[in-house]
């Protein structure tokens, strides 16, 4: 494939992406995690996708005209799934989205003992309030601290980004993707989001860092970020490493059936070596 | 045999009028414990309720970045690691048979069960949801890939085994001959199930913090933290065993006859000796883990003081001070020793679930007064349970010798 041709399957690209999914020749696969690819090069810092997510969710909706709130670095709270946040960098602003990564093996969902956190088959994870015992071992766990708890109620929920899985099974897109205005948000199955963010870098190399994160980072995450500058200078932790999370654990999981096990035959075997109920031997002693 | 079943109703009748007659408080009601401990009790109810209707933001410091606090760091997390005597000594006792420990055996296990049931039972106040708590234990949600699922299978499981363990002397008390025969006979069983359950939910306590790699700080953080929290938790259950034994050996002193007074500087400086070399374990350990992941570069900051005085000042110090205890004979050395060990304990414990946990983040986290006061609550509540179980239960007392022998049943079956 020769530099021409190759441009001009990216220029399909592009008009594929005014229709705010990624090419798809044929059908997303059902069995393939969906994502968000994130280019922070398109983002203008207008908040829109914060609007469209509070009014999704029933939550208090910001002024994004007003409030300036941009002044500021912001986390997700419980009354805000997502938020846009402002970075100086070397290569002037970047505005960066933050909401749960939806990880391809959540560390909440594998600290969950109900598994009230529950990555769905199509991959948003979700929390389930009916199992919650409201325990908040998933926000220990998340490498991202993601889940938000209502602190001040008697009924408390443990509340993040959904990636809409609602309105994802009535075959819409994320609230939040319908509302960018810049096609910064792409929406598609990772393998198809990949190959938009890897042409991206290829066309623009001077644009982009060559690196999309989410990638390998926690194991991989449904959504992807592209950057015009290293991912520490615009807010995200490098230091994950590319681990899935609940791999941490699995050798402690492992031991447990053995221990249960090997342990009380251990115990019996020094309980009976241990055995001096017999008579004593004779003039052993003395 | 056709007499049997007035005898049994004869029997409950019995037992139900000595369980009421025994509900009164027994001793004087008004001692420096009850007068401190009654209104803080009180305070702490008070503050519960607050909790339960306008939620744990109302009360705690909790926070986004401090989902956990006092009332899982200390209450959980550390008195997890303090109730491990129960399982070491009766591992001693019942499987290798070392029949010197027995007199203290009864009083260890009743700690143990105790907190258990209070300290891991104040997870409950902590959680945000408890009238989902059923959930992981009736089978609608089973977590299995989840290190608490299996922490709070073990918590329940151990906590069985323990009331079996100590059962025996609840039949005593109520001059129950056959029952207790019959509980006793379950002990061995009770004990290497107890033991086993033990030991993974000691390290379980650490995995939980496996996943929290990133907001631990290197220094306390190992994926050897699981093997680390159990041999630390050998020699912290018998520095609390040196230091309650010490206690209710004063406060109690009248269940005591004379031989055991005797035997009892014997036991304690033999439990100085197991402490003593598992807490060089514990330090030897710690420095193969500080060793191979080559850390010396962190000992600069302030973490590297706070993490030296917590390995040299409050593992190896009271190490070497238990050695010369042990070497000396010297029993206030020995409690000074045990004291200063469960500082260690409570110091690492502490550390790892609350101090050290999110170590970058610009907030940090410190318990609010009343998190505090509900802390002190659950320990009074079970000092209470403990003094009230001790002054009519045979636990400090011989352990055999039957307290109604003018009751008829006991006498028939005699």
């Amino acid at each position: 494939m020769d530099r021409r041709s190759f441009l001009k399957i990216s220029a399909a690209t592009g008009i594929a992406l005014a229709a705010k999914e990624a090419p798809a020749k044929e059908a997303v696969n059902p069995e393939e995690f969906i994502g968000v690819l994130v280019d922070t090069t398109r983002c203008i810092g207008c908040r829109s996708c914060e609007r469209a997510c509070s009014v999704a969710h029933d939550l208090p909706v910001p002024d994004i005209e007003k409030d300036g709130a941009l002044a500021r670095a912001r986390d997700t709270s419980d009354t805000q799934f997502t938020v846009v946040n402002r970075f100086a960098t070397s290569k002037g602003e970047v505005f960066v989205k933050k909401q749960c990564m939806h990880c391809w093996q959540p560390a909440c969902g594998a600290a969950c003992l109900t598994n009230a956190m529950y990555k769905t088959r199509s991959g948003p994870v979700i929390w389930r309030p009916g199992k919650c015992i409201g325990c908040r071992f998933c926000m220990v766990s998340c490498p991202f601290d993601m889940p938000k708890f209502e602190y001040n109620t008697w009924n408390p929920r443990l509340l993040k980004c959904t990636m809409c899985a609602e309105r994802l099974e009535q075959g819409k897109r994320p609230a939040c993707v319908d509302a960018c205005p810049t096609d910064a948000l792409l929406f598609g199955s990772k393998r198809q989001l990949m190959e938009v963010a890897r042409v991206r870098i290829y066309n623009h190399p001077e644009r982009y860092v060559h690196k999309v994160y989410g990638e390998y980072e926690v194991g991989g995450t449904g959504w992807l970020y592209l950057s015009p500058v290293p991912f520490e200078e615009i807010g995200f932790r490098t230091d994950l490493g590319t681990t899935p999370y609940p791999e941490y654990t699995r050798p402690f999981l492992y031991a447990v059936p053995l221990a249960l096990f090997g342990l009380p035959a251990l115990l019996l075997g020094l309980n009976l070596l241990a055995n001096n109920d017999d008579t004593p031997l004779e003039g052993s002693e003395s | 045999m056709t007499q049997s079943p007035t005898g049994l109703s004869a029997e409950v009748r019995r037992v139900l009028r000595f369980v009421v007659s025994e509900l009164w408080p027994k001793g004087p009601l008004l001692t420096p414990f009850n007068l401190i401990s009654v209104p803080v009790i009180l305070l702490g109810i008070g503050i519960l309720v607050v909790r339960f209707i306008y939620g744990l933001g109302a009360v705690t410091n909790l926070s986004q970045s401090y989902p956990w606090g006092l009332w899982i760091g200390f209450d959980v997390v550390t008195g997890v690691a303090f109730a491990g005597g129960a399982y070491v000594l009766t591992f001693v006792v019942y499987v290798m048979r070392v029949e010197k420990y027995h007199p203290i055996v009864r009083a260890t296990v009743l700690n143990g069960l105790l907190a258990y049931m209070f300290y891991a039972g104040a997870l409950v106040l902590d959680l945000g949801r408890p009238w989902n708590a059923p959930n992981p234990i009736i089978g609608n949600s089973f977590g299995y890939n989840s290190v608490l699922f299996l922490v709070c299978w073990h918590f329940m499981l151990y906590m069985m085994a323990e009331v079996v363990e100590f059962s025996p002397v609840v039949a005593e008390w109520l001059g129950l001959k056959r029952l207790r025969n019959i509980l006793s006979s379950l002990t061995l069983a009770a004990v290497i199930f107890g033991v086993t359950l033990s030991m993974l939910h000691q390290a379980g306590l650490a995995a939980l913090f496996l996943m929290a790699k990133p907001k631990i700080h290197p220094l306390w953080y190992s994926e050897f933290m699981p093997i680390l929290f159990l041999v630390s938790s050998i020699y912290s259950g018998l520095s609390m065993v040196i230091l309650e034994g010490t206690i209710s050996h004063r406060v109690f002193s009248n269940q005591l006859d004379a031989a055991k007074h005797h035997q009892f500087d014997d036991m304690l400086l033999g439990l100085g000796k197991g402490a003593a070399i598992t807490m060089f374990v514990y330090y030897f350990f710690k420095a193969l883990v500080f060793l191979h992941d080559r850390q010396w570069n962190l000992l600069g900051s302030g973490w590297g003081a706070w993490y030296l005085f917590e390995v040299l000042g409050c593992v190896l110090v009271p190490c070497v001070m238990y050695i010369v205890a042990v070497r000396t004979r010297s029993t206030g050395l020995l409690r000074v020793a045990a004291i200063w060990a469960l500082i260690g304990i409570l110091l690492n414990r502490l550390n790892t679930s609350v101090f050290v946990f999110n170590w970058q983040s610009a907030h940090h986290y410190y318990p609010s007064w009343q998190e505090i006061v509900v802390t002190l609550t659950v320990v009074f509540v079970e000092i209470w349970a403990f003094r009230w179980i001790v002054l009519r239960m045979p636990v400090l007392r011989e352990a055999h010798q039957l307290p109604h022998p003018e009751s008829p049943v006991v006498a028939a079956t005699a």
